[in-house]
């Protein structure tokens, strides 16, 4: 595990090398803790990109394992807060997945810890902007993801 | 060939500052299938809807990518203005280019970039929309009320002004709730009977009531519009249609108990009404005390009974009921202020709850409206009252306020100052909150002219010592501690949910907080629904709220049901989840992961190798079916997949934003 952490950056000469991490965000709190991020103007870095869907539970941990494959360095599962969700007990299961699909991703030999599951709620803006903020920090300091890359 | 065309909005500067529009327009006009893209100042203007529909015309576009501010905020707009193009509203995608970019970055190179990708995912999510249609469900037009007290006859009342048939399900023998068991409300000092017993029998005398009192909800089946409600009415003893409620059989009956109205401060007997004005003024056997019932030996109420109402052979019946609408509106239970052992509740009998108090003072209670010492019925003159007893304490009973304790403690001091000329009422308070219509005035009439004592700080210990309790506690303002030798202690005790709200919010499939209460969908913008549509909250089971609070929110939520019930039929969200029945294998897992209870499995046959065979599929119910799509994911075979999130369209944003 952790092939990254030595990665050097990608070739000289070019662009120091920047992340790329997907957020799947839930379109009742997540999202909306973005919204309000954005609304408050709380800055943070633009690595990340936000996927909506409708609770954090429609999430296939496929989708999950087809972005590393394509070459994403870091995912983000993030949704209401347990009790708190929409549809009642979608993020329930999120969190069971979760653990399981951190399993099933270091068998595979990517860092677990490019996978992650946050609750950030409506009214969380600024958790938002930590939450991501921390998340792009740490993915910087482990490097570009190689391992499930389609070759180039 | 698909044609997408992409129209990047500058939201004045708002996005332009950060993200470079124009260029982005000319990026995105050069992705596959896109046939045209354009960049406009405001897009959501009717000018910049014109440019949509225009375009969408002109360049005979069939997908339409609006790359702007959240779609929390626009995507309704947009989805119209895709219908007046003549497009289906759902081959639209928003790429949010404010909250989510010009907004929390400042680098206009980083900015555009990532705007561009926001954009590619809209684009390729968009071509794999599907044109998407609303079905619509029938209403039932008739209305469930849960609880018949003050709100619950409030929300009854209201919709059955409006001309709707309301059915109202109260556990106990009389609707009434706990404003029945009040004397006087503040600010007004209203006679709390006064003004609620009449309003007990509009609710009964209105022909579009009906009170099913000494019922229990058993069962919630359906979605809004439909659903299908079991009806516990217990067994009562007694002969609705036969008894005239003329009052000899609870006159004659030998058993007496402690009334559960009076608080226990006085008796009631077997065969009993719970108050005299009870509505209806007809009796039940409480069968765990009843003579008849324990024995087999008594049967005085059955023979003294001139109309032969009395039948002890009646058994619990079950009745099941359409409604379109429902209400929930089940009011509060008082904290188990024992809890507190420093205070001496239940230890000592002179130290009561407020509830108790009420019912002292109530002209119609135990003592006539005499304030009298429970343990030996004299005339108290110094009464002290503890605020916060159970409420804002997280250690011991709950941290939210009770709302109700600073006004109703002002309330029954007064009242002590009032009825006794040379009594003392002290009050023990950590704050005194009166926000309301009058309340501060209410409050400061106690201190100013009624002469109550307002001591701040907490009390720590209450005991008994020469026939008089002893008050300890620390006057935080003086800085020193005080003790008070009272004759009586009232505790105010807090508002907590019902006990058995947990199992209710289950039935129906609401949410609660931590404390029980029940939740609404938004605090704010949607305080009277709940997460399931047709569900409506009134009243204390949400929160602690005083009467207008609750009569407010009771009208409040029967606008709403009066909105959903004045239509024939409603239209319901296509984002629902879809079957492959040619892949289905009938596992039924689906069926336990949806939270909706949406999916059913069904027979359906069909033909192999010649042969007709029947099998097992899952089927979704659109109605019911809130589209979260937890199912897609618990399905092994794949069969699963939710209309507008499909797999298809998500990993097609996954893959553009690899690229």
């Amino acid at each position: 595990m952790s092939v990254g952490l030595n990665a050097e950056k990608q070739g000289t000469g070019q662009k120091a090398w920047e992340p790329k991490i997907l957020v799947f965000a839930c379109n009742w709190c997540t999202y909306a803790g973005a919204d309000l991020a954005g609304l408050s103007r709380l800055q943070y870095p633009p690595n990340i990109r936000i996927l909506r869907v409708p609770c954090s539970g429609r999430v296939n941990p496929q989708f999950v394992i087809r972005a590393f494959q394509k070459g994403l360095d870091g995912v983000l599962v993030a949704g209401c807060h347990p009790g708190d969700c929409h549809y009642s007990t979608g993020n329930y299961f999120t969190r069971r997945r979760y653990l399981l699909t951190k399993r099933l991703l270091e068998y595979m030999g990517i860092d677990p810890q490019r996978f992650q599951v946050r609750w950030i709620s409506g009214s969380e803006g600024p958790k938002f902007q930590q939450v991501v903020t921390q998340l792009v920090e740490e993915i910087k300091a482990m490097g570009p993801n190689r391992k499930m890359r389609d070759p180039e | 060939m698909k044609r997408v065309g992409v129209f990047i909005c500058h939201c004045g500067t708002n996005i332009a500052q950060t993200v470079d529009c124009e260029k982005v327009a000319k990026m995105a006009g050069g992705l596959p299938q896109v046939a045209f893209s354009t960049d406009y100042k405001y897009m959501c203007s009717e000018p910049g809807q014109q440019v949509i529909i225009n375009a969408v015309k002109e360049h005979r576009l069939d997908r339409v990518v609006v790359a702007s501010c959240s779609p929390r905020m626009h995507e309704p707009t947009f989805r119209k203005t895709l219908e007046k193009a003549g497009l289906n509203p759902y081959l639209l995608e928003m790429a949010n280019i404010r909250e989510q970019c010009s907004w929390v970055h400042q680098d206009k190179e980083k900015g555009t970039a990532k705007a561009f990708d926001l954009v590619k995912m809209a684009v390729a999510k968009v071509l794999k929309n599907e044109p998407l249609s609303r079905s619509s469900i029938p209403i039932h037009k008739r209305a469930l009320v849960i609880g018949g007290g003050i709100a619950g006859i409030q929300a009854a009342l209201d919709i059955a002004d409006a001309g709707y048939v309301v059915d109202i399900v109260e556990k106990e023998p009389t609707i009434g709730g706990r404003m029945a068991q009040i004397d006087k409300t503040f600010p007004t000092m209203d006679c709390s009977a006064c003004i609620l017993t009449p309003k007990m029998v509009d609710a009964a005398s209105n022909p579009n009531i009906n009170l099913l009192t000494y019922c229990e909800v058993e069962k919630v089946d359906g979605y809004v519009g439909n659903f299908d409600v079991t009806i516990r009415h217990k067994a009562r003893s007694v002969d609705m249609n036969k008894c005239t409620g003329c009052g000899t059989c609870w006159e004659k009956c030998p058993t007496r108990v402690a009334s559960e109205f009076d608080m226990g401060l006085g008796t009631r007997k077997a065969i009993y009404t719970p108050f005299p004005q009870a509505v209806p003024n007809k009796p039940v056997i409480d069968r765990e005390n009843c003579l008849y019932f324990k024995t087999g030996k008594c049967g005085v109420c059955q023979k003294v009974c001139p109309t032969g109402a009395v039948d002890y052979t009646q058994e619990d019946r079950l009745e099941t009921v359409r409604y379109g609408a429902i209400v929930v509106a089940t009011g509060f239970d008082l904290f188990d202020e024992s809890v507190y052992g420093e205070y001496g509740y239940g230890r000592y009998p002179d130290i009561i709850s407020g509830l108790h108090f009420e019912r002292m003072i109530n002209a119609s209670g135990p003592t006539m409206g005499k304030i009298k010492r429970p343990s030996d019925h004299t005339e108290p003159k110094t009464v002290v009252f503890v605020k916060c007893v159970g409420s804002r304490d997280e250690a011991k009973g709950k941290p939210y306020c009770s709302k109700t304790c600073c006004m109703y403690t002002a309330k029954h001091a007064t009242l002590v100052r009032e009825k006794i000329k040379d009594s003392q009422a002290i009050v023990f308070y950590m704050d005194v909150r009166t926000p309301g219509k009058n309340y501060d005035e209410f409050y400061q009439r106690a201190v100013n002219e009624y002469g109550v004592q307002y001591v701040r700080g907490r009390v720590s210990k209450i005991y008994q010592s020469h026939g008089k309790l002893i008050v300890r506690g620390e006057d935080t303002l003086l800085g020193r501690p005080v003790e008070v030798e009272a004759d009586m202690v009232v505790l105010a005790t807090a508002m907590v949910a019902r006990g058995d709200a947990g199992e209710l919010a289950r039935k129906l499939g609401i949410s609660y907080d931590q404390h029980d209460f029940f939740t609404e969908a938004h605090p704010k913008l949607r305080p009277v629904e709940t997460h399931t549509a047709g569900v409506y909250l009134a009243g204390t089971c949400q929160g602690p709220k005083d009467i207008p609070d609750s009569v407010a929110q009771a009208s409040a939520a029967a606008a709403k049901v009066c909105a959903l019930l004045s239509r024939e039929e409603m239209p319901t969200e296509p984002v629902v989840s879809a079957v492959n029945e040619a892949v289905c294998s009938g596992c039924g897992l689906c069926i336990s992961i949806c939270p909706y209870k949406a999916i059913e499995l069904k027979t359906i046959s069909e033909r192999v190798h010649g042969k007709t065979r029947e099998r097992q599929v899952a089927s979704v119910n659109t109605g019911l079916c809130q589209g979260c799509g937890a199912c897609t994911v618990a399905c092994r075979s794949g069969a699963l997949n939710l209309k507008g999130f499909t797999n298809e369209q998500i990993l097609a944003e996954v893959d553009a934003l690899c690229l």
